[in-house]
C-alpha cells in the first residue's frame, strides 16, 4: 500500500488510494450531474475522455506541486472519467483513454525519478526531502504496478544512464520496442543489471501503466446513470460508435493459434509488437484477405494511424509483386508468440494450420 | 548414475525405445520411479524437461507451464571446423552402406560408391578438437554469464550433450519464469549478436565514447578485440575513426563468432523441449549425458562420458574413420568381423557403422 498526499494523488490518479478519495469526499455520482459547483468536475472529466479519444495528449500539471484546486480538479476529473467510462461502456474509450492516462503517468514518473542523484544520501540532494520523496514514490509506483525493481546506480559514460533494472526485468519487457538499441546486447549490462535513463527506465514499464488503467477502469462498478449524467455519457458513447466500431478478428477454427492470440490482444487494444502485427498481416493475405478487410483490426492499437497502416498493409501485399511471407513458426516461437496446441504438431508455418498431419517431437 | 532431477514431480518425461518412435508426456515423481520406467522400457534415449508444470503428463496446451530452467546447447557440428570433414561419413539410404565423402564435398552431395544412389545421411565421430573447440564455446558462454548476468558458478551445471556437443543448464530463480522472446534476448547477447556501432561510440556522425579495455561487459571485451593492446590503442583509434561507421560495423560483424558463444539459439528459446536426462546414454553414440564438473579442461567426454563396459564382443564393424575412446583407438574397418570392448561396439552400432555378427543357422530339425 502506497500513502499519497493530494498532490501525489493529482500526479498519479490511477493508484487505488486515489478511490478513497472519492469515497472520503463524502459526494454522490447524482450531486455531480446537480450541483453547479460540482459540474466543472463532470464536464472536466468528459473532456479528458473525449481529449484520450481524440488522440489528444494531456499536459496537466508540471514538474512542480500541483494547487489544492488543480490537484483535486485533477484527481476529481480522473475518478469520474472511469465512472463516465463504465456507464458508457466501450472498451474503445476504455484503451484510449487508459493509454493517454499511461502517457501521462509515463511524464510524471519520469520527472520523479530524474530527482534520484545516483551514490549519494537521498536526503542531502539537491532539493532536500521532496525530490527524496518523489524519487521513491517514482521506483515504489512502478515496482508495486510492475515489479519492476529500478535502482539507482553510477553513470554510464557510454549510454548516459544512471539507473538499473535486473536482467529478468528488461528482457521481459525489452522485445515489444523495434529500435535495435533495446536489444540486450545493445545495453551496458553487469552483476546482473542492465543500464538505463529515467527515460528508459519508465518507457519499459508503459504497457504495464496502460494495462493497470485499463484493467482498474474495466474491474470498476458500473453503476446506473443518475439524472445528470445521461449527457456525457451519451455523447462519449455516439463518439465511439461513431468512430470505432468494431472488426471482426480471425475467430475461425482453421485459425492458427497465434495468429487468433496476435488478433486478440488487437482487439483488445493492448500493444502488439511490430512482429505480431506482421505476422497476423501476413497470414491474412496469404489467407486471401484483402488490405481493406484487414485494416480495421489494426484499429484498436494504442497507436493506430488510418495512413500508416493502410500504407505497411499495401506494402505488405505488393512487396516485389509477390508479397512478404508469413514468418516461420520457428520464427513466430522465437518471437515469443507461439501459442502452439496439439493441433500446429508437424507445421513449420503458420499457413500450414490444419493441412498437415501430427509429427513425432524431437529433444536434447 | 541417473537420478531423478530436481522437481521431478514438475518436469515432463520421455523417452524412445531402440528403432521406435517418441514417448513424451509422462510424469515421475521419484529417482524409483524413473528407474521403473527405464527398465520396464529398455529405453534408447531417455528425456526429462527443462520446464516445469502443474500438470506435466497433460496435453502441452493443458500442462499449465510454470517456468523453465536456462539451457544453452553447443554442439561442435554447429562450429564448421576444418577438422570435420576428416571425420564424417555418409551412409547409404539405398544401400546401408557407409562411405567417406568425395575431397571436399563434406556432407553435401556425394554418390554411394556401391550403388550409386546419391541419397545418404550423415553421421560424425567426433574428435579431440571438436571438443576442444566446444569446450572453448561453453567457456567464452559460463565467462558472460557469470560477468555480465551474475550467474553463480554452483547454478551452471555442465554437461556433455553425449554426442557432440554440451548443454549447459542455468538454475537460477531469476531466469526461470521469463518466455521464450526474453529468452532469445539473453541467447543472442550470449552470442553477441545484432550489436550495433553506437553502442561502441561509433555513429554515422562520427566516434566518441570508443569502448576502454576495462569497461565491463561487450564494451570492454570489444575494446580489446578491437582497440587493444594499450600501447597500440591510439593507433588503433585513429584508423577505427579514419574507417568511418561501415568499416566499424563490419570489423563488429565480424567479431561475433569469436567473442560471442556460438550457441543453438532455438534451444535456449523452446521452453517446452525436452533434453536427455543427466547420467543417460545417447542412442546417438552410446556415451553419457554426463556432468563435466568444475574441471572443464579436464573433462574428456571420451574417456569421462563412456560408460559402457570393456568386456570383449563380436561386431561386424564398417567404419572407414578411426576413432579413439577411452585412450584406444579403433578402426577403420572394412566390413570385416571384429572383437572390440563393449563401449567401442556400442559406440559404433549407435553410429550405424557396425552390426551384429550373423547368427550361426539353427540346427535342421530331424
Amino acid at each position: 500500500m502506497i500513502t499519497l498526499g493530494p498532490d501525489e494523488m493529482a500526479r498519479y490518479p490511477f493508484l487505488a488510494e486515489s478511490g478513497a478519495y472519492l469515497r472520503d469526499a463524502g459526494f454522490t455520482l447524482e450531486q455531480f450531474g446537480t450541483d453547479p459547483d460540482l459540474r466543472r468536475l463532470l464536464d472536466g472529466a468528459e473532456e479528458r475522455v473525449m481529449a484520450a479519444a481524440r488522440g489528444e495528449a494531456r499536459r496537466a500539471g508540471g514538474a512542480g506541486a500541483l494547487s489544492g484546486d488543480a490537484a483535486t480538479f485533477e484527481v476529481f476529473s480522473f475518478l469520474l472519467a472511469v465512472v463516465l467510462l463504465r456507464m458508457a461502456g466501450r472498451p474503445s474509450l476504455v484503451r484510449r483513454f487508459a493509454l493517454r492516462e499511461a502517457m501521462e503517468a509515463e511524464r510524471r514518473l519520469e520527472q520523479d525519478l530524474r530527482h534520484i542523484v545516483p551514490g549519494r544520501d537521498a536526503a542531502s540532494a539537491a532539493g532536500g526531502r521532496r525530490r527524496s520523496g518523489e524519487k521513491e514514490l517514482a521506483a515504489r509506483i512502478v515496482g508495486s504496478l510492475t515489479g519492476v525493481r529500478i535502482v539507482a546506480s553510477g553513470d554510464d559514460a557510454a549510454s548516459g544512464a544512471t539507473f538499473a533494472v535486473p536482467v529478468a526485468d528488461y528482457v521481459e519487457r525489452s522485445g515489444r520496442f523495434h529500435e535495435r538499441e533495446w536489444k540486450l546486447v545493445n545495453r551496458g549490462v553487469s552483476a546482473g543489471l542492465v543500464r538505463l535513463t529515467a527515460h528508459e527506465a519508465i518507457r519499459l514499464v508503459r504497457a504495464e501503466l496502460g494495462n493497470h488503467i485499463s484493467s482498474s477502469i474495466l474491474s470498476a462498478k458500473a453503476p446506473p446513470v443518475p439524472p445528470g449524467l445521461e449527457g456525457p455519457v451519451g455523447r462519449l458513447s455516439a463518439y465511439a460508435d461513431r468512430h470505432f466500431p468494431r472488426p471482426v478478428a480471425p475467430k475461425d477454427a482453421a485459425d492458427p493459434p497465434c495468429v487468433k492470440h496476435a488478433a486478440a490482444v488487437l482487439e483488445r487494444g493492448e500493444n502488439l509488437p511490430h512482429s505480431g502485427r506482421f505476422l497476423l498481416a501476413t497470414f491474412l493475405l496469404r489467407r486471401g484477405r484483402s488490405v481493406e478487410q484487414i485494416a480495421p483490426l489494426f484499429r484498436n492499437a494504442p497507436d493506430y494511424s488510418e495512413r500508416v497502416t493502410m500504407y505497411q498493409l499495401n506494402n505488405l501485399a505488393t512487396k516485389d509483386g509477390t508479397g512478404y511471407s508469413c514468418p516461420s513458426c520457428d520464427k513466430v516461437r522465437g518471437q515469443g508468440l507461439c501459442f502452439a496446441t496439439p493441433e500446429c504438431d508437424g507445421i513449420v508455418n503458420p499457413v500450414q494450420f490444419g493441412t498437415r498431419a501430427a509429427a513425432p517431437p524431437g529433444g536434447g | 548414475m541417473v537420478g531423478a532431477p530436481r522437481s521431478a514431480g514438475m518436469r515432463e518425461f520421455g523417452y524412445q525405445r531402440f528403432n521406435s518412435g517418441m514417448v513424451r508426456h509422462l510424469s515421475l515423481r521419484t529417482a524409483g520411479e524413473l528407474r521403473v520406467m527405464l527398465v520396464q522400457n529398455a529405453v534408447s534415449d531417455a528425456y526429462c524437461s527443462s520446464g516445469y508444470y502443474n500438470f506435466p503428463d497433460l496435453p502441452m496446451a493443458d500442462k499449465d507451464w510454470q517456468g523453465a530452467d536456462l539451457v544453452f546447447d553447443i554442439d561442435s557440428k554447429d562450429l564448421a571446423l576444418p577438422c570435420r570433414a576428416g571425420h564424417t561419413v555418409l551412409k547409404c539410404a539405398a544401400c546401408g552402406a557407409p562411405f567417406l565423402p568425395p575431397d571436399g564435398a563434406g556432407e553435401g552431395p556425394a554418390a554411394c560408391p556401391g550403388c550409386g544412389s546419391p541419397r545418404h545421411d550423415s553421421r560424425s565421430l567426433p574428435c579431440r578438437d571438436c571438443v576442444a573447440g566446444a569446450k572453448k564455446e561453453v567457456a567464452k558462454l559460463l565467462r558472460v554469464l557469470g560477468e555480465d548476468l551474475a550467474v553463480l558458478p554452483e547454478d551452471c551445471a555442465v554437461y556433455f550433450s553425449g554426442n557432440e556437443g554440451f548443454h549447459v543448464h542455468v538454475d537460477d530463480e531469476r531466469f526461470r519464469g521469463i518466455g521464450s522472446g526474453a529468452r532469445g534476448e539473453i541467447a543472442d547477447y550470449v552470442a553477441f549478436r545484432g550489436a550495433v556501432p553506437e553502442r561502441f561510440g561509433m555513429a554515422r556522425s562520427g566516434a566518441a565514447g570508443l569502448p576502454e579495455a576495462g569497461e565491463a561487459g561487450w564494451r570492454g571485451r570489444v575494446a580489446a578485440a578491437l582497440l587493444g593492446p594499450k600501447s597500440a590503442r591510439p593507433r588503433l583509434v585513429r584508423e577505427a575513426k579514419a574507417a568511418g561507421y561501415g568499416a566499424f560495423a563490419a570489423r563488429l560483424a565480424g567479431l561475433q563468432p569469436s567473442l560471442g558463444a556460438r550457441i543453438d539459439r532455438n534451444v535456449t528459446t523452446d521452453v517446452h523441449r525436452i533434453f536427455r536426462l543427466p547420467g543417460s546414454l545417447s542412442g546417438k553414440s552410446g556415451l553419457a549425458k554426463a556432468p563435466c564438473g568444475r574441471d572443464l579442461d579436464g573433462f574428456d567426454p571420451y574417456r569421462d562420458a563412456c560408460l559402457v563396459d570393456g568386456d570383449p564382443v563380436d561386431v561386424v564393424a564398417r567404419s572407414p574413420v578411426r576413432f579413439r575412446l577411452r585412450g584406444r583407438g579403433f578402426g577403420p574397418y572394412d566390413g570385416e568381423a571384429v572383437t572390440v570392448p563393449r563401449f567401442a561396439a556400442a559406440y559404433m552400432i549407435c553410429k550405424g557403422l557396425a552390426t551384429a555378427p550373423p547368427r550361426p543357422p539353427a540346427p535342421a530339425p530331424r
